[in-house]
């Protein structure tokens, strides 16, 4: 495809010079935007870096490992809310995890007319187009009510297991996690269902012709031969999970206190930085750019692995 | 052996598919269970779709699209100047993306080598993979700190590093489809690369290219992480490009946990405006390339 355009100036050898240099000036233009849209990625991580370095030199490594955030007495540390971004992430994969492959299987094997599929997999892709804080809005006044009766039943049955060990609060890490779970679905979806999809025809028919089921074939023939493509969604679904922002701070409570229980409030490095950031002076703001380089830092190992395994998969 | 095969033969009822036997049992059980497992991923939609519709309809008159945000206790009100307000910043964050994004596509599409390409397409996936909150970090620092003020500017901005990986990838994949033949007829009778991209091959594209940036752009109106500290929020009019400037998002993020019902129902309302814009745009874009020639 590029080669086409590329020989041409080969044999130019009768055209105007200014219209060489129009040619030329152009390809370099478009060239420098492109490495210019790469180069934003390493501009975002020097700024970053840059504006994090007095938080820094203050807390070092302890940063990751302090338990308070203490703006009074200018003690920062982010273990609670990496406990959160972790746990509430975890959360939503468990959750999205399986509904999202069992989308992905329906949505790539026969059950249904090519056309009714069609419809389907745009609605799932609808899910990621609301915009996030509206989810956060919904998740207050519908999810959070909704599953109180939920919560209490685990504690009240389950309380003796630590994860379980407070009372339902309402806002909290398992409506976040959930909120989660729903706005990280149609990413696993979509790549583990191009996963299945591109498939070769023959390993279905030859899984038949040796007279497995369709559920076996499935199972034991087309999950494991799409299993790094789905493995790939995951991860890049764990990214935006970690990441995610606006629902999240709506409904998880905000508190900085580390807590294990699922039932009681929790705090995201991201929704730190939502509640935070606009008021923050000082040391406080130092200290929550910190903290976004450490978000920036794991998001950004999570994307670079998911996005080598998915363009791996996609070469076959 | 030929026995048990003629056997075999002879019970007709084993070619047929036996209902009773385990096998399909588990099979059909699991069918169900997967078309179950859809039903609950997409069950969240249609609630969000439906709640959104029937709180925000109630505040859906002429004073919305007039009035300034009410303060604290204040009765009525609208949310005018938030529109203009997301306007103001979508236009920004086009006019700086849609150009270097357009362009950056055309040349990972027509002139790169294979290597470049590569590097730079996975940057940009990378790129739409990093958190919008971190986006706002970065505007702040870059706009808000040297030009001392929280601004529309920054908040532009923002949005426009959030879409510029879009818009790549969406010019990036439309160019591609343009058939290869398109560019050997307009090189065939002389023309140079930059009419031949510029005339042509951009042209053909061209449909496919605005339903992408839309959808980017309708994305970018609902998004709320990077302007809280870029453009910051306020109730009155834009007063300027270097000042702090409202916008739905924003709106729905200040006004959805507080205690005042006449901002929860705008919240709402604004709600709503974000979610219709977001279904118009992506239902007209999927008629629109489902109709398309390339």
């Amino acid at each position: 495809m590029t080669a086409a355009l590329g020989d041409s100036q080969a044999d130019n050898a009768k055209r105007s010079s200014t219209e060489k240099n129009l040619d030329n000036s152009f390809i370099w233009l478009t060239r420098i935007f492109a490495i210019g849209v790469a180069g934003v990625l390493i501009w975002i991580a020097v700024q970053v870096g840059i504006q994090s370095r007095r938080a820094i030199q203050e807390f070092g490594w302890s940063f990751w490992t302090n338990s308070a955030w203490n703006p009074v007495e200018q003690q920062y540390g982010v273990l609670p809310m990496i406990y959160g971004t972790i746990v509430s992430s975890l959360i939503a994969l468990l959750i999205a995890f399986p509904i999202g492959v069992a989308c992905a299987i329906v949505l790539s094997e026969n059950f249904l007319p090519l056309s009714v599929r069609r419809t389907l997999i745009f609605m799932v892709e609808l899910l990621a187009a609301i915009p996030s804080v509206v989810y956060g809005l919904w998740g207050i006044y519908v999810l959070i009510p909704f599953l109180k009766p939920i919560g209490s039943w685990l504690h009240d049955n389950f309380g003796w297991i630590p994860l379980f060990a407070t009372p339902y609060a309402g806002p909290g890490m398992l409506p976040a996690g959930l909120i989660l779970s729903i706005m990280i679905l149609p990413i696993l979806t979509a790549i583990a269902r191009d996963s299945l999809a591109s498939l070769p025809s023959d390993l279905r028919t030859g899984s038949y012709a040796v007279g497995s089921t369709r559920w076996q074939t499935i199972f034991s023939v087309l999950i494991p031969a799409a299993f790094s493509g789905i493995v790939g969604g995951t991860m890049l679904a764990l990214g935006r999970a970690l990441g995610e922002t606006m629902a999240v701070t709506l409904v998880i409570g905000n508190s900085n206190e580390l807590q294990l229980s699922v039932l009681a409030p929790a705090n995201t490095i991201a929704s730190l930085l939502a509640n935070q950031f606009a008021e923050a002076k000082g040391l406080q703001e130092d200290s929550l750019m910190y903290a976004g380089l450490i978000l920036f830092a794991i998001t950004l190992v999570v994307n670079i692995l998911a996005e080598a395994i998915v363009q791996k998969v996609k070469k076959y | 052996m030929s026995t048990t095969t003629q056997e075999r033969y002879s019970k007709s009822d084993e070619l047929e598919r036996s209902r009773s036997r385990p096998r399909t049992i588990i099979g059909t059980l699991l069918t169900i269970l997967a078309f179950i497992l859809l039903g609950i991923a997409l069950l969240p939609l249609f609630l969000v779709i439906i709640y959104v519709i029937i709180r925000g309809a109630s505040r859906f008159d002429l004073n919305l699209f007039t009035e300034i945000p009410p303060a604290a206790l204040q009765e009525g009100g609208g949310i005018a100047s938030a529109i203009v307000g997301t306007i103001i910043l979508v236009a920004i964050a086009s006019v700086i993306s849609i150009p270097i994004g357009v362009l950056a596509a055309v040349y990972l599409s027509e002139f790169s080598s294979g290597r470049i390409a590569r590097w730079i397409r996975f940057a940009t996936n990378v790129l739409s993979g990093v958190p919008s909150i971190i986006i706002g970090i970065f505007a702040y620092g870059v706009v808000v700190l040297s030009t001392g003020t929280f601004s529309a500017v920054a908040g532009g901005f923002a949005l426009a590093i959030l879409m510029l990986p879009v818009v790549v990838r969406t010019t990036d994949e439309s160019l591609q489809i343009v058939p290869q033949e398109v560019r050997w007829a307009s090189v065939g009778v002389g023309a140079s690369d930059f009419h031949t991209v510029l005339l042509i091959v951009l042209p053909a594209a061209l449909p496919a290219i605005l339903t992408g940036t839309t959808l980017a752009v309708a994305r970018a109106a609902g998004e709320t992480a990077p302007l809280i500290f870029t453009a910051l929020f306020t109730r009155y009019w834009p007063s300027g490009l270097f000042q702090p400037i409202p916008s739905l998002s924003v709106l729905v993020y200040n006004y959805a946990a507080v205690p005042y019902e006449n901002q929860q129902e705008l919240a709402w309302a604004a709600s709503l405006i974000l979610v219709l814009l977001i279904l118009l745009t992506s239902i007209i874009s999927r008629w629109a390339t489902g109709k398309s020639t390339y």
